[in-house]
């Protein structure tokens, strides 16, 4: 041993050039792709931010509050596509929340082990079903089926048809993420609770779920922020013109930002130099960004606020 | 021993017969107790006087298809402290969940042989575990308060009973004083639990435990995450709550369970030939004669330290 270790020479421990310059070259081929990505996001938003600085530049303010949304005539009424946009995302939320924490609650309290390893993922796959086709659903089947039978008139397209599919989309994420906040939660605290005489269903609502709240919370504005940006259900489903009468009635449609977007970034009306048509993408652009921001800021603050370490 | 804390009012009417016939036979449950302990010590002779909270005959648990204890037989008198000793893995802590059928929380557990609890077979289906557990409570090996509270944690239990608002604060007083932290914690009740230090949070458990008014109080190695200062108003505690309270307690500290407790169960564990560890009961008796003159050559090994 010893004798071995005095035959060391320097050559040993040396290494090959090339090796060195890989190491040293593979940092910078992982830091390029980092700052590509933050490369590409900062130039979306220089983007979106010079478009929509161009249309707020120009438009006669007076025409922000009109009889609706009609870029191309220069009336750009955005009440109309934010209270659309609300009340579609509302409806989603109140379809998706209750049945997404119930799923929740059945997978992580109640269901055997084996039930949850097939249930969980099947739940999942409806998050991978394409938005187009929840599009298509709700007017071939959402609207015809179910709404005829409760509303006497009802546009075929129609903002509740668009709120319960994009509530549908919705379901698979709010479940996972609550799922997996009350798993989190202890199983000591439901022991706790079941020694003091609480059924099961008393230690779920009294304690689990109190106890997820954070995590519950997070997976209502994680899905809400999802469903007010969802676009293509919405085209499909209630608001597939690019223009939109300012309207209270959720079974009539109407375009909200993300319809109102695709609408005009489809260019087939050639929007391009007609009035501001085309900069006012830009601006629904941005102004849907701040909003998903100030929802994710919104969130991350309730969040802390009621976080709990068990 | 307060009047409505007396345990035959917590009883129906029925059962009440059957726990005074249950007493008078203790004695002669245990061979232990019967032919050593009855004629040499006093505490020995009285526990034919003694009422009788648990009766267990034969009991064997199962997970699955794995017997993790086999064959214990032992009473439990009332007002008194009963250890359970042992090496680790012996069932002593499976054991003490099935006095208030907590083990069927975990899937595949299955417990054999009759429990008897005031006269009423634990393990039968007209028994509502929920109705057991507010009987018996529960104090874990790790402090577990909820994210709630002080004041909150303590109303939990008394919450579920029905009691009313107006006799919450009441009662949450009462508990937090009996637990001896009533001083510490009463200008923050409002605050959240997890505010409180280790011991004080185990303390806090204790209290909510009693705040349902209990009958038995099963214990968990509820020291084993404590330092000795904790641990030691813990055992002051224990010795207290003794008066009203029948209390089981399985700990890993033989110096504490020859502190604290009137009875001592020690445990050990067998393997078999496919290497499956099963737990018995090997002795049973007033913790003064097992830690002076253990009768199993198993006990004396184990408490003089020389396995385990």
């Amino acid at each position: 041993m010893s004798q071995d270790s005095s035959n060391l020479s320097a050559a040993d421990l040396r290494t090959s050039a090339g090796r060195r310059a890989w190491s040293a070259g593979a940092r910078w081929v992982f830091a390029l792709a980092a700052v590509a990505t933050v490369l590409v996001s900062a130039l979306i938003i220089w983007t979106v931010a010079s478009g929509a600085w161009t249309f707020i530049s120009q438009v006669p303010f007076d025409s922000l509050t009109e009889i609706g949304w009609f870029p191309r005539r220069g009336l750009f009424d955005l009440s109309t596509l934010l209270v659309n946009s609300v009340q579609i995302s509302v409806i989603a939320m109140l379809v998706a929340v209750p049945s997404g924490f119930g799923a929740a609650i059945y997978l992580s309290e109640y269901a055997h082990p084996r039930v949850r390893k097939v249930m969980k993922p099947a739940l999942e796959l409806l998050a991978s079903v394409p938005s187009v086709v929840l599009g298509v659903f709700a007017i071939s089947f959402i609207t015809p089926s179910i709404l005829t039978s409760f509303f006497h008139e009802i546009n075929f397209f129609n903002k509740l048809a668009a709120g319960i599919a994009v509530g549908l989309l919705v379901i698979p994420l709010i479940a996972s993420i609550s799922e997996d906040a009350l798993r989190a939660v202890p199983l000591a605290l439901r022991e706790a609770s079941s020694g003091l005489g609480a059924r099961k269903v008393t230690t779920s609502i009294r304690v689990v779920l109190p106890a997820a709240m954070s995590g519950l919370m997070a997976a209502v504005i994680v899905g809400f922020s999802r469903a007010i940006g969802e676009t293509m259900v919405v085209t499909i489903a209630s608001g597939g013109g690019d223009t939109s009468l300012f309207n209270l009635a959720l079974t009539e449609s109407g375009g909200t930002f993300t319809s109102a977007m695709a609408a005009l970034g489809l260019g087939t009306d050639q929007v391009a130099g007609n009035n501001l048509a085309f900069q006012s993408l830009y601006f629904l652009g941005a102004l849907l960004f701040v909003i998903t921001l100030v929802l994710n800021m919104l969130g991350d603050l309730i969040v802390r606020r009621l976080r709990n370490k068990y | 021993m307060t009047p409505e804390k007396a345990l035959m009012t917590q009883e129906p009417d029925a059962t009440a017969p059957e726990v005074m016939a249950t007493a008078e036979t203790v004695a002669s449950q245990h061979p232990r107790i019967d032919v050593s302990g009855a004629a040499a010590t006093p505490m020995a002779a009285n526990r034919a006087d003694t009422q009788t909270v648990f009766r267990c005959d034969d009991v064997h648990v199962y997970y699955g298809d794995f017997l993790a204890l086999r064959n214990v037989s032992l009473s439990i008198a009332v007002h008194e402290v009963t250890a359970f000793i042992g090496p680790s893995g012996c069932g002593k802590t499976t054991f003490l969940r099935c006095f208030n059928r907590m083990n069927e929380l975990i899937e595949g557990a299955r417990v054999e042989g009759s429990i008897n609890y005031h006269g009423v077979e634990l393990y039968q289906d007209e028994v509502d575990p929920v109705e057991v557990r507010r009987r018996v409570g529960m104090v874990f090996q790790k402090p577990n308060p909820f994210p709630k509270s002080i004041y909150d944690n303590i109303a939990y239990g008394p919450r579920l009973a029905g009691a009313k608002r107006s006799e919450l604060d009441d009662i949450v007083e009462r508990s937090l004083t009996r637990a001896a932290l009533w001083d510490e914690v009463r200008d923050r009740l409002k605050t959240s639990a997890y505010g409180l230090s280790g011991g004080q949070q185990q303390r806090l458990c204790i209290a909510r435990a009693i705040a349902v008014q209990p009958d038995v109080v099963l214990m968990d190695e509820p020291c084993s995450a404590l330092d000795p200062i904790a641990t030691g108003r813990i055992e002051e505690l224990i010795a207290e709550l003794k008066t009203d309270y029948t209390i089981i307690i399985v700990t890993h500290n033989m110096q504490q369970a020859a502190r604290i407790s009137d009875m001592t169960a020690f445990f050990s564990v067998q393997a078999n030939e496919m290497g499956q560890r099963t737990g018995e009961l090997v002795e049973y008796a007033p913790t003064s004669l097992i830690f002076t003159n253990p009768e199993d050559p198993r006990t004396e090994a184990y408490i003089t330290g020389r396995v385990g």
